[in-house]
């Protein structure tokens, strides 16, 4: 039996080691025909992350052109109506609106390095689409965005500015015809393209290297505020570190930053798509984690007023992290996001995209249960802005 | 085994009456026949068994239910179940459930090698033949363990993409397939894209035989009935069966 506590190198949020192993998730389950691509990956990173010119490229185009630093933000009205001290990571500043772009640029400059002449991407909203087709914009790359049917319909949008940026977007009639269908093919067309293409995946989940990869390049989420919290805060650490969670990409940042300090992590998942709580342990994408699925181990499509978390996986370090111990998942639903996106509205000028409401709707319920003890500092990752959820919002209203 | 093998494939409830076509193809000269599980998200699967098995999903097809069904079927040739690692772990028994229905191998495409260690073990345990798959980008010692540790046939997968029908066979699938059986004495079987009886032939000129499965279902899909997929099967072992068996190599 593999023991789910341990990590190969005993500490957390390190080298996942060869195997890509979070405890007993995670891992490479691929077909053989991608395990060359893998290796490839994980040799081609491993290189570039140790590369200090391959760092200083991507901390410039972080800066000049994503815009990092983000801001650290006191959500000072939000705050005083709690009785707590709020603090915002600010990656909706980010250029394209949210933390994907930090991954996306990261990928982009490995790609390029590997000699890869082409992006492909799956896509649930459009959001990790649009980065990746900026990105390829920026570096010459060709990009190919794969999108459920479904979602090409109800994000037109997204599908047109993907078009825009000149990316070829690609709808998936098979299965549920959502992202979970888009990755699938993704990953089957990964298959027959190695040579010249470079998978660009969108969050802390898939086949190892890559759920090690994103923790990686989103960990400057959490350097940041770990840095800009020990300016701020005359403790240094918040006592809780509270992000949303789809696949996990930005809490996965977040997390790194703060792991081996005493904060309490804090993973909000949506209801309709909460793997921890209502998962259990499957395969999907390549990766061993928690998985919502059917009585039969069919797996199930997730639901969320936030098209960002209607992921039906979670990242393995999450599934990890969770059985360790070190963070605590949570849930929230669709009919306490709205509430929360007015309220930030209202009382900081902030408009957060209905993911990261996620994460500011339990800061809310906890403080106001008190759960939250008076006077605590919570730092929470505000992953994105709430500029494309506009028609959601005031359809719900 | 002097003759050609032919293992044809079946999605799993793909029509309330599908243990007809593992008898029609029993009859008609396979070898062996291959169960298709149908899974949600089929990472290795082309659009045609795609389409099959989400068909057969949305008529409430289960595992246990193809199993029931397979269970007591008349076929005097070893049965194979193919399926994703997901449908696999989500059961404690599947390989004893497979064994008990009276399927003997088992084919689990999402897991390479790296990460087989478990699987082989509860499959031995049961009883139940694990045949392990190599693409034509595997690595000549990843090939060498894929031929020792695979059981029953070797899967030499023949392109580097999912299942479905293709014009031609590449001359990657027939260097695999000569590179495994200099491996291993166990058949070494081609599958992916053998979608006509001269694909069959062509690569049995490399391999000990072949699977076929898209163009099979292709053809479900479109209606066709059981008679009619077996003539298919006739035709294939016809083909399979004029070619000369030579020395392998």
């Amino acid at each position: 039996m593999t023991d789910l506590t341990v990590l190969p190198n005993g500490s957390l949020m390190a080298d996942p080691g060869e195997r890509g192993r979070f405890g007993g998730h995670g891992g490479r389950f691929v077909p053989e025909s991608l395990i060359p691509a893998c290796a490839e990956l994980e040799e081609a990173f491993r290189e570039a992350w140790a590369d200090q010119r391959f760092r200083r490229d991507l901390d410039r185009l972080l800066a000049v052109y994503a815009g990092r630093p983000t801001a650290l933000t006191p959500a000072w009205r939000l705050s005083a109506e709690l009785g707590i001290n709020v603090l915002l990571k600010r990656e909706d500043l980010a250029h394209t609106g949210s933390h994907k772009i930090n991954n996306v640029l990261g990928q982009a400059l490995l790609a390029r390095r590997m000699g890869k002449t082409r992006l492909i991407a799956e896509t649930g909203a459009g959001q990790h689409g649009v980065a990746t087709a900026t990105a390829a914009a920026l570096l010459g790359l060709e990009a190919t965005v794969y999108m459920g049917a479904k979602d090409v319909e109800r994000q037109a949008l997204n599908v047109f500015r993907m078009e825009l940026l000149g990316a070829e977007v690609i709808p998936v009639t098979g299965g549920s015809r959502t992202l979970k269908d888009a990755t699938s093919e993704a990953l089957r067309h990964w298959v027959t393209r190695v040579d010249d293409t470079h998978y660009c995946i969108g969050s802390v989940m898939g086949p190892h290297p890559y759920p090690w990869i994103v923790r990686e390049l989103q960990r400057v989420v959490g350097e940041e505020a770990r840095a800009q919290c020990a300016a701020e805060l005359r403790t240094g650490v918040p006592d809780y570190v509270v992000a949303c969670i789809g696949g996990g990409s930005n809490a996965a940042g977040t997390f790194a930053g703060f792991v081996d300090t005493p904060a309490q992590l804090i993973g909000v998942e949506a209801e309709g798509g909460a793997a921890v709580a209502f998962g259990r342990v499957g395969v999907l994408h390549g990766f061993r984690s928690y998985v919502l699925q059917d009585e039969d181990g069919q797996v199930s499509e997730a639901h969320s007023i936030a098209a960002g978390l209607d992921y039906p996986g979670i990242g393995p370090e999450h599934a990890f992290l969770n059985d360790s111990g070190r963070a605590r998942y949570v849930t929230v639903s669709d009919e306490e996001v709205i509430p929360a996106v007015r309220r930030l509205a209202r009382t900081e000028g902030i408009l957060p995209a209905l993911e990261s409401a996620h994460a500011i709707a339990w800061v809310i319920r906890a403080a106001e249960s008190g759960e939250l003890p008076p006077f605590c500092t919570v730092l929470v990752t505000l992953s994105g802005r709430g500029d494309k959820d506009i028609h959601t919002i005031r359809e719900a209203a | 085994m002097s003759g050609k093998l032919l293992v044809p494939y079946v999605t799993g409830g793909i029509r309330p009456d599908w243990t007809r076509y593992v008898e029609e193809y029993a009859r008609h000269g396979a070898d062996m026949i291959e169960i298709g599980l149908p899974f949600s998200d089929p990472i290795l699967d082309g659009p045609t068994i795609q389409q099959a098995s989400h068909h057969a999903l949305q008529q409430g097809v289960t595992v246990r239910s193809i199993l029931d069904d397979l269970t007591g079927l008349n076929v005097d040739v070893p049965l194979i179940a193919m399926t994703y690692y997901n449908l696999v772990i989500h059961n404690p028994s599947f390989c004893a459930d497979l064994a008990a229905a009276g399927v003997s191998g088992l084919i689990v495409p999402d897991v390479p090698i790296d990460e087989v260690d478990e699987l082989e073990a509860t499959a031995t345990a049961a009883g139940v033949d694990l045949v392990l798959l190599a693409a034509p980008t595997t690595t000549p010692s990843r090939l060498a363990t894929i031929a020792q540790r695979s059981r029953c046939f070797v899967y030499a997968v023949s392109v580097m993409g999912t299942t479905g029908e293709r014009d031609r066979l590449g001359e990657d699938a027939l260097r695999l397939a000569r590179d495994l059986r200099a491996m291993t004495d166990l058949p070494v079987l081609l599958g992916f894209g053998i979608s006509q009886p001269a694909h069959a032939v062509a690569a049995a000129d490399a391999a000990d035989g072949v699977v076929v499965a898209s163009a099979l279902m292709r053809m479900v899909l479109d209606g066709a009935g059981p008679e009619e997929i077996g003539a298919t099967i006739a035709e294939f072992r016809a083909a399979l069966d004029g070619v000369v068996v030579g020395v392998p190599g």
